[in-house]
C-alpha cells in the first residue's frame, strides 16, 4: 500500500514544488544533498542510506549514479540527472522531482565520482531492488544477476523473498543462488546440502562454483603433510561435489547433443524444402531442372517485392509471399516446361544443359531488374525471439516455425500426390506413360501441371530462405547441388526417402561443424555423399519393380 | 585436288605426305594452327606496333588463352561427344593441373615477394607458418611440376573414374557427381589452412625457367607451346578415336549395356577415356596460369565446368574440331561482348544454351552437313587416287 503511494506520488512529483517532496522523504532528500560534498569513501554508506529509505526514485538515482549521468550544479550544490542533447548542452533535471531545468554547459556541472566497487554495490543494490517487481520476468532476471557473486547480504534478501515468491522458476534459481552462497561462505554441513541443490542446476554459475570447489578441496589434500587425511566431512563434500559435476556434464551433453540435433533438423527441413520440389521435377517426372535454384530465387524476390509493396504489414507479409512466390514460381516453370522441356523428352543431359541456360538468363533478368546487390528481406517481430527451456538449452522461433511449416508442406504434397485425382495422374504418368494416355490422361497437362507445382513448392522455399540468408541473383546457385545430392541420395522417386536424406544430412552437417568447422563438415559431407552414391547408385531407398529402370 | 594439298605438303617428308593426305580433318587442325601461329607470331615480332599488320602481345596472350581453352573443349569432347559421359566437373582437372602449375611459379618468386622470404610463398609469411607443408615439396623443380601436372588430375580422374563407373553409376548422377566434385573442392581451396593461398590463390608470378612472365618473347613462347600442345592433344585424341579401343568407348555411348553383352568391360574403356580427359585438362590449366598470371579457386566453381560443356555443345560434340570450333567461338563472344555490355553476356550464353539444346544438337559442327559431305567425297576421291599412285608405281 505504501509502495502504490510512493507511485502515485512519484506521478504527481513533477508538477509539485520541491518543498512538497522534501517533505515526503525527508531521508533521501538529505542523503542526496550530501552527494555533492562526500568523497568516495563515504559514497557507499551514503548509497545504503538511499537504499534503505525505500523511495520508487532510488532506482533512478542509482542507475544514473551507475551511467555516470548524475552530476551537480556548481553554483547551488543542486544533484541533477543529465543528457546530452544534439546541440552538445546539457538537459538537466531535478532528481528528486524530475523538473526540468534549461540546458548548460558541462563547466557548469561537475560530475559524482564513483568507482569500480562502488558500481558493484550498486549493481547489486538494483538488482536486489527488482527482487520484489511485479513482472516475475524481471525478478528472474534480477535473481539470475546476483547468481554470479551473491554475498551475505544479498543471500539473506533473497531468503527474505523466498518466503514470499509464488513463481517457480523464480523459487528455483533463488535456491539456486543461495546454495552457490552457502558453498562459499557456509559451513560444511551447508556447503554438504548446497552441492545437491546445485547438481540438478544447469546454470552456468552453479557449474562454475562447484567446480571452484573441487579445485580449492584438490589444493587442500596437496598441502596436507604426510600422514593428514581431509576430515570425514571434508570427503563427502569431496565425493559429491564431485558427482555432482558429473551429472552436471552429463546434462549438458544431452542438451549440446539437443542442440546440435535442432541445429541439424533445422538446417535439415531447409534442404527438405528445397529439395522437394526437385523430387517431384527429377524424382516423378525425370526431367533434370537445373533452374531449380532460380525458382527459390523467384520466391525470395516474391517475398522482397510484397513487402516493399506493402511496408505497413511486415508481419503479414509472409502470409501473402507464400501463394505469391509458389504462384510466380509456378507459372515460371509452366512457361519453361511449354517452352522448352517438352521438346528435349528422353534426352536427360539436354534438358540439364537447356535449363541451365534458362538459369543463367533468370539470374541476369533479376540483375538487370534488381541490381546485382542482395536484397534486404525484414523479418516479422514473431519470428524472432526464441523459446528457453532452460539455461543452457533454447529453441529460435525462426528455426522452430521452418521446421514446422516445411514438414507442413512436405506432408500437404504427399496428399496432393496420394489423396487427389491430379496426384493420381501424375503417378499413372511416371510410371507408364503410353498407358496412361490410353486411360485419357491428358499427359502433356500433367507434366505441365506437374512441372509447376514442383517449381511453385521451389518457389515457397525461397520465401522461407529469405528469412535465413541474403536475397541475391546467387541465392539458388548455392543450393542446387546440395538438393539434388539430397533427391539421389534419398532415392529417386521416394519422397519419404528424400525426407529422411534432408534431415540425416542436415545433422551429419551440424554435428561435424563443431569438430572441424562449417567449410570442412560441408566438404566432408559432399565427399561422403559422392562416395555413398559410387556404392549405393540408387540412394538409401531404391525404387522397386518395373518402372525402376 | 590431290596434286594440290601434296603440294602443300611437299616440303615434309614421304612418310609424314601420306600420313597427311590420310587423315584430313587432323591434318586440316594441325595445318590451321600451324599457319595460324606462324603468321601471329611473325606479325607481332617483325612488324612494329604502329604497322596495320601488327599483332599486340595482348592479343597473342588472349589467343594463348584461347587455345588452353580448346585443348579443355577437347578433353571435356573426348568424354562427352564420344562416350557420353556428360562431366560437369572438368573444371576440377583443368584447376588442379593449373595448381600445380602455379605452385612452381609461386616458388620462383623466390625473395622477390613483398615478405621477401626466399622459401616461403607470401600467404604461408602472412599466415604465420614456418615451413613448407609437405605436398609443397619438390615444388621448385620444373621436371617435378610437370610430373604433377599430368599425375595429379590424371589420379582424381582414375580415382573418381573408377568408383564411379564399376560401380555403374551413369548420366545425369554422374553429371551431378562430377559436380558435386568441383564443388566440393571449390570450397576446400577457399580454405586458408589448404595451404593454396585461400580466396587469392596463387599470383604475382615473376618468371619461369628463368624467363620472365612479362617479356614479349615469353609469352609468344608459351603461346606457341600452347598451339603445339593443341595441335599434339589433338593428334592423341585423334588416334584414340580412331583406335579399337576409341571405336569399343563410341559404342559404349551408343549402347553400353549392348558392349557389355558382347563381353567388353565398359568400365574400364570409360575410366581409361576419363583418365586421358583428364590429364588433357590439367595440361590445359598447366598452360593457362602462366598466360593469365593467376589461378585462383574460382576456376573450381561449377558455372565454369558447365561453361565448357557449352563450348562443346556449341562447336558440335562427337567431332573434334567441333570442340575446338566451339572454344574459340564461344570464348571471342564472351570476350566481346563483356566489353560492349556486361549485363547481356549471361543473356547470350543461357540463349545459346537453350537454343542450340533445341535446334542445334550437332552444333557448329553439324550446322554445314554439306561441308562434311564434300569432304568425304574428296576423302574418298583421295583414297581412290593414292590407291592408283601406289598402282602406278608397282607397275
Amino acid at each position: 500500500m505504501l509502495r502504490i503511494c510512493c507511485l502515485l506520488l512519484c506521478m504527481l512529483l513533477p508538477c509539485n514544488s520541491f518543498a512538497e517532496s522534501t517533505a515526503s522523504n525527508p531521508e533521501l532528500t538529505s542523503a542526496i544533498s550530501k552527494l555533492p560534498k562526500n568523497s568516495l569513501r563515504e559514497l557507499p554508506k551514503l548509497i545504503e542510506t538511499i537504499e534503505a529509505t525505500e523511495s520508487p526514485k532510488i532506482k533512478t538515482i542509482l542507475t544514473s549514479l551507475l551511467n555516470g549521468d548524475l552530476y551537480y550544479i556548481r553554483a547551488n550544490k543542486q544533484v541533477v540527472r543529465v543528457v546530452k542533447n544534439t546541440e552538445g548542452l546539457y538537459d538537466q533535471w531535478h532528481i528528486l522531482t524530475d523538473e526540468q531545468y534549461p540546458a548548460v554547459t558541462k563547466s557548469k556541472l561537475k560530475k559524482i565520482r564513483t568507482n569500480n566497487s562502488i558500481r558493484g554495490q550498486i549493481k547489486s543494490v538494483l538488482a536486489l531492488l527488482d527482487l520484489s517487481h511485479k513482472d516475475p520476468s524481471v525478478r528472474l532476471e534480477a535473481v539470475k544477476r546476483i547468481l554470479d557473486n551473491p554475498d551475505k547480504e544479498s543471500t539473506a534478501r533473497l531468503k527474505k523473498r523466498l518466503a514470499k515468491e509464488s513463481d517457480e522458476a523464480v523459487t528455483q534459481t533463488i535456491q539456486v543462488a543461495i546454495s552457490v552462497a552457502a558453498l562459499k561462505f557456509g559451513s560444511l554441513e551447508e556447503q554438504i546440502a548446497a552441492v545437491s541443490v546445485l547438481a540438478e542446476s544447469l546454470e552456468p554459475a552453479a557449474n562454475n562454483v562447484l567446480s571452484r570447489t573441487k579445485e580449492s578441496l584438490t589444493e587442500k589434500t596437496a598441502e596436507l603433510a604426510e600422514g593428514e587425511t581431509l576430515s570425514a566431512q571434508e570427503k563427502t563434500l569431496q565425493t559429491a561435489v564431485n558427482k555432482a559435476l558429473d551429472k552436471i556434464e552429463q546434462k549438458r551433453d544431452i542438451y549440446s547433443f539437443a542442440e546440435n540435433l535442432f541445429f541439424g533438423i533445422s538446417l535439415g527441413s531447409v534442404l527438405l524444402l528445397a529439395a522437394i520440389g526437385l523430387a517431384i521435377t527429377f524424382g516423378v517426372m525425370g526431367v533434370i531442372n537445373m533452374a531449380h535454384g532460380e525458382m527459390m530465387m523467384l520466391g525470395a524476390y516474391t517475398t522482397y517485392v510484397i513487402q516493399q509493396m506493402f511496408p505497413e504489414l511486415i508481419n503479414y507479409s509472409l502470409f501473402m509471399a507464400i501463394p505469391a512466390a509458389f504462384l510466380v514460381s509456378g507459372l515460371v516453370g509452366i512457361l519453361i516446361e511449354r517452352g522448352v522441356i517438352r521438346y528435349l523428352k528422353g534426352r536427360p543431359l539436354e534438358t540439364l544443359l537447356a535449363t541451365f541456360g534458362i538459369s543463367l538468363i533468370l539470374q541476369q533478368l533479376v540483375r538487370t531488374i534488381f541490381s546485382p546487390l542482395n536484397r534486404q528481406v525484414q523479418a516479422p517481430d514473431w519470428m524472432s525471439g526464441s523459446l528457453e527451456i532452460n539455461p543452457i538449452f533454447s529453441l529460435t522461433y525462426n528455426r522452430l516455425y521452418i521446421i514446422i511449416f516445411s514438414l507442413a508442406v512436405f506432408f500437404a504434397l504427399m496428399l496432393i500426390l496420394k489423396k487427389t485425382p491430379l496426384g493420381l495422374h501424375v503417378r499413372a504418368v511416371a510410371q507408364n506413360r503410353e498407358m496412361a494416355r490410353a486411360l485419357s490422361i491428358k499427359s502433356d497437362w500433367v507434366d505441365a501441371i506437374t512441372f509447376g507445382l514442383g517449381s511453385g513448392i521451389a518457389g515457397i522455399a525461397g520465401v522461407v530462405l529469405s528469412q535465413l540468408t541474403n536475397v541475391g541473383p546467387n541465392l539458388g546457385q548455392s543450393y542446387i547441388i546440395d538438393s539434388f545430392l539430397v533427391v539421389v541420395f534419398g532415392g529417386v522417386g521416394n519422397l519419404w526417402g528424400t525426407l529422411v536424406a534432408a534431415m540425416s544430412l542436415g545433422s551429419m552437417n551440424k554435428f561435424l561443424e563443431p569438430l572441424t568447422g562449417s567449410v570442412l563438415a560441408n566438404i566432408i559431407v559432399l565427399v561422403g555423399l559422392v562416395l555413398f552414391i559410387q556404392k549405393r547408385p540408387k540412394g538409401l531407398f531404391p525404387q522397386k519393380g518395373r518402372s525402376a529402370d | 585436288m590431290t596434286t594440290s594439298t601434296q603440294s602443300i605438303f611437299s616440303f615434309l617428308p614421304p612418310s609424314l605426305q601420306s600420313l597427311a593426305t590420310k587423315m584430313t580433318s587432323l591434318h586440316f587442325v594441325v595445318t590451321t594452327l600451324f599457319v595460324a601461329t606462324l603468321y601471329v607470331s611473325f606479325c607481332n615480332l617483325v612488324f612494329e606496333p604502329g604497322s596495320a599488320l601488327h599483332v599486340s602481345t595482348y592479343t597473342v596472350t588472349l589467343l594463348g588463352k584461347y587455345l588452353c581453352y580448346a585443348l579443355l573443349a577437347l578433353s571435356v569432347d573426348l568424354v562427352w561427344g564420344y562416350c557420353g559421359i556428360l562431366s560437369l566437373g572438368h573444371g576440377a582437372f583443368f584447376a588442379l593441373g593449373g595448381y600445380a602449375m602455379g605452385m612452381y611459379l609461386m616458388r620462383q618468386i623466390g625473395d622477390r615477394g613483398v615478405y621477401g622470404n626466399p622459401e616461403l610463398p607470401d600467404f604461408m609469411v602472412f599466415l604465420n607458418w614456418d615451413s613448407l607443408p609437405w605436398y609443397w615439396a619438390g615444388s621448385d623443380s620444373f621436371i617435378w611440376m610437370a610430373v604433377m601436372v599430368v599425375l595429379i588430375p590424371g589420379l582424381l580422374a582414375y580415382v573418381f573414374g573408377s568408383m564411379a563407373f564399376k560401380s555403374r553409376v551413369s548420366g545425369v548422377y554422374l553429371s551431378i557427381m562430377t559436380q558435386a566434385m568441383t564443388y566440393a573442392l571449390l570450397l576446400a581451396f577457399f580454405r586458408n589452412e589448404m595451404g593454396f593461398g585461400g580466396n587469392n590463390g596463387l599470383t604475382d608470378f615473376k618468371d619461369i625457367l628463368g624467363f620472365s612472365l612479362q617479356s614479349d618473347t615469353t609469352r609468344i613462347v608459351l603461346f606457341i607451346i600452347t598451339a603445339v600442345m593443341l595441335a599434339i592433344g589433338y593428334a592423341i585424341s585423334h588416334y584414340i578415336v580412331k583406335s579399337k579401343m576409341g571405336r569399343v568407348v563410341t559404342a559404349i555411348r551408343d549402347s553400353e549395356s549392348r558392349v557389355r553383352f558382347v563381353g567388353y568391360k565398359p568400365e574400364n574403356y570409360k575410366v581409361w577415356i576419363f583418365v586421358v580427359s583428364g590429364v588433357l585438362a590439367g595440361i590445359a590449366g598447366a598452360l593457362y596460369v602462366p598466360q593469365v598470371g593467376i589461378i585462383n579457386p574460382g576456376e573450381f566453381s561449377p558455372l565454369n565446368s558447365i561453361e565448357m560443356v557449352i563450348w562443346v555443345a556449341i562447336g558440335g560434340r562427337g567431332t573434334l574440331y567441333g570442340a575446338i570450333i566451339g572454344a574459340l567461338v564461344v570464348s571471342y563472344a564472351k570476350t566481346r561482348f563483356t566489353a560492349i555490355m556486361p549485363e547481356a553476356w549471361l543473356f547470350a550464353l543461357g540463349g545459346l544454351f537453350v537454343l542450340v539444346t533445341l535446334f542445334l544438337p550437332k552444333g557448329l559442327a553439324g550446322l554445314a552437313p554439306q561441308l562434311i559431305a564434300k569432304f568425304k567425297r574428296s576423302d574418298s576421291a583421295k583414297a581412290a587416287d593414292t590407291a592408283d599412285t601406289k598402282s602406278e608405281v608397282k607397275s
